[in-house]
């Protein structure tokens, strides 16, 4: 009798017990996978901290408003002169170039896929974008330098390193992001729009681009944005058919240096306020980034707030 | 006759969901179709704007006149057809922009840019469909912003903006509150002198109260299609007489 109480008793205080240590194994996982979360944050914060550290002591000598403004980058000269003017100017050229060409086509792309394509030609579609995105940068610097800048030089005019040709290929390296952003909100809009409209006697081109697409334009808006970001921030294939060359471009057949051009040009050889000023340009297209992101933010909010289409 | 439906079966598949149907709807009445859940009423109502083309297995034999043409045969351009059989959905189905652009999206596919036309149209459609007064002063407001009854009121009205001949409705109501429906049946019973009117229900009182024949149907037949009066007063089948004194569906 007294046995058997034991045994039960024994048998409760190693139940508490497992629920005990299940508690504390709950817990410390939960802990584990916040430290995870909080490392991406912290990497944020302490490249936020050490880019814009770095890039304190141009903006000091020189001003952020003349480094901004100032169109001569000459920083061997005595006294040397830091201004990135023609760069800002550049990778702006480049990246709208590279909207021209990508936003369009990856629309169109993106109605394609979501709308008309047979669903047997569908997960082939789906896996040449993906591929597409996947390519290395410097894999689309050897396309353009082979076939676009070539071209350009043939039939166009200049010698092809240009506002042009970098505009192409990085329009074509947008592509993925707007296609795939686009597709899944023309997806998300509900297909009872789209009945509404073709009940009224509209043709399905019609009820897609008067109806679908104004219903899924923050969700577009947004993969346009990401595109921007990609563009605006891409370096190695910019770097391969842009020439380069700091001047401000004159025609979209001139050569044109974009800021992270001029950054990795530089950076092997530069010291001193010279580097600094380098930093100081990285500074400067990060803060495009953080600006496109809060854009990005206010869209998103607005589309949640007009009622969850994204 | 506005409408003629003969010997019609529809297939899903390998699945038949109307079998040999005939039907004749006649012009400035209402027709009501009423029938449990499955029963092909709704199948029957979109075949006859071919909204049945958007289900890639659906596949029709017989024949569906309209106005004598064959609705289904090569001359008939599908995009007028609808435009002249104006279809309002079960669930109000307003597009996501204002009350004002949502009317003027018909006429305006249609070809229609002129602002004081579209202006003129947006109005007379909102009065037809007696709404005008609630939202007159809202048309720039988003159309996902008003009730569901005004929604719905909201989505007859553009059905009307295109000058359709009929228009077909899928349990309008069934998504809304008894004083909406009420102001939806008054709506169609006013509508019906200048348009025919063919209106799904799962409501029977509703069927009673508005139409003037109705079609009974079950397992994608009609049982019976007759005066509602009769229909209702005097069932000939004991299927639909069940039906209507609620003994099942």
């Amino acid at each position: 009798m007294t046995d058997a109480k034991e045994e039960k008793k024994d048998k409760t205080d190693n139940g508490e017990k497992e629920i005990r240590i299940a508690a504390i194994k709950e817990r410390g996982a939960e802990y584990f996978f916040l430290l995870c979360s909080l490392m991406s944050i912290g990497a944020v914060l302490l490249i936020c901290f050490f880019i814009f550290r770095g890039a304190w002591p141009t903006i000091k000598s020189v001003g952020l408003w003349h480094f901004l403004t100032f169109d001569k980058w000459k920083p061997t000269d005595v006294p040397p002169l830091f201004g990135i003017f023609n760069m800002i100017a550049g990778s702006v050229y480049v990246t709208l170039g590279a909207c021209v060409i990508g936003v369009p086509v990856g629309i169109f792309s993106a109605v394609y896929m979501a709308k008309y394509c047979p669903y047997r030609i569908y997960p082939v579609m789906t896996q040449f974008v993906s591929l597409l995105a996947g390519i290395p940068s410097i894999i689309y610097g050897f396309f353009g330098m082979m076939l676009i800048v070539p071209f350009i030089a043939e039939y166009m005019s200049g010698n092809g390193n240009s506002v042009l040709a970098a505009s192409v290929v990085l329009g074509i390296m947008i592509l993925p992001t707007v296609i795939k952003v686009s597709e899944v909100s023309i997806r998300a809009v509900p297909k009872a729009y789209f009945e509404g409209a073709l009940a009224l006697g509209a043709t399905k081109e019609q009820a897609i681009f008067f109806v679908g697409i104004p219903a899924a334009k923050s969700g577009i808006l947004a993969g346009i944005i990401l595109g921007i970001g990609r563009a605006i921030g891409e370096t190695m294939a910019v770097v391969m058919v842009a020439g380069n060359s700091n001047i401000l471009p004159k025609s979209v057949f001139k050569s044109v240096r974009t800021l992270t051009a001029n950054i990795v040009l530089e950076m092997g050889y530069a010291s001193d306020a010279h580097y600094d000023a380098i930093v100081a340009t990285g500074a400067v297209l990060f803060l495009f980034i953080l600006l496109l992101n809060m854009v990005l933010n206010f869209i998103n909010r607005d589309a949640n707030a007009a009622g969850g289409l994204s | 006759m506005k409408i003629k439906v003969e010997d019609m079966n529809l297939y899903y598949d390998t699945f038949q969901a109307l079998i040999n149907v005939n039907l004749d709807v006649v012009e400035n009445e209402i027709t009501a179709f009423i029938g449990p859940s499955g029963c092909g009423k709704s199948t029957l109502l979109k075949s006859l704007n071919r909204m049945n083309d958007l289900v890639e297995s659906c596949r029709i034999t017989g024949k569906i006149l309209f106005d004598g043409e064959d609705i289904y045969g090569k001359k008939m351009n599908v995009n007028v057809l609808r435009k002249r059989m104006g279809m309002v959905f079960q669930k109000p189905n307003p597009f996501p922009m204002s009350v004002y652009d949502n009317i003027a999206y018909g006429p305006r596919t249609h070809g229609i840019k002129k602002k004081r036309e579209l202006d003129r149209i947006v109005e007379e459609s909102l009065k037809n469909a007696a709404i005008w007064d609630e939202l007159k002063d809202r048309l720039k407001k988003s159309a996902l912003a008003i009730s569901g009854g005004q929604q719905q009121r909201l989505c007859i009205a553009r059905a009307l903006a295109v000058k359709p001949e009929v228009i077909l409705l899928d349990e309008p109501t069934s998504a809304l509150d008894p004083i909406s429906t009420t102001k939806i049946e008054d709506l169609l019973t006013e509508l019906k002198d200048r348009y025919t009117i063919v209106i799904v229900t799962h409501n029977m009182g509703q069927a009673a109260r508005i139409s003037d024949k109705t079609a009974f149907f079950l397992h994608g037949e009609i049982v019976e299609f007759g005066k509602t009066i009769e229909l209702f007063s005097r069932p000939k089948d004991k299927k639909t007489e069940d039906y209507i004194t609620g003994r099942f569906g």
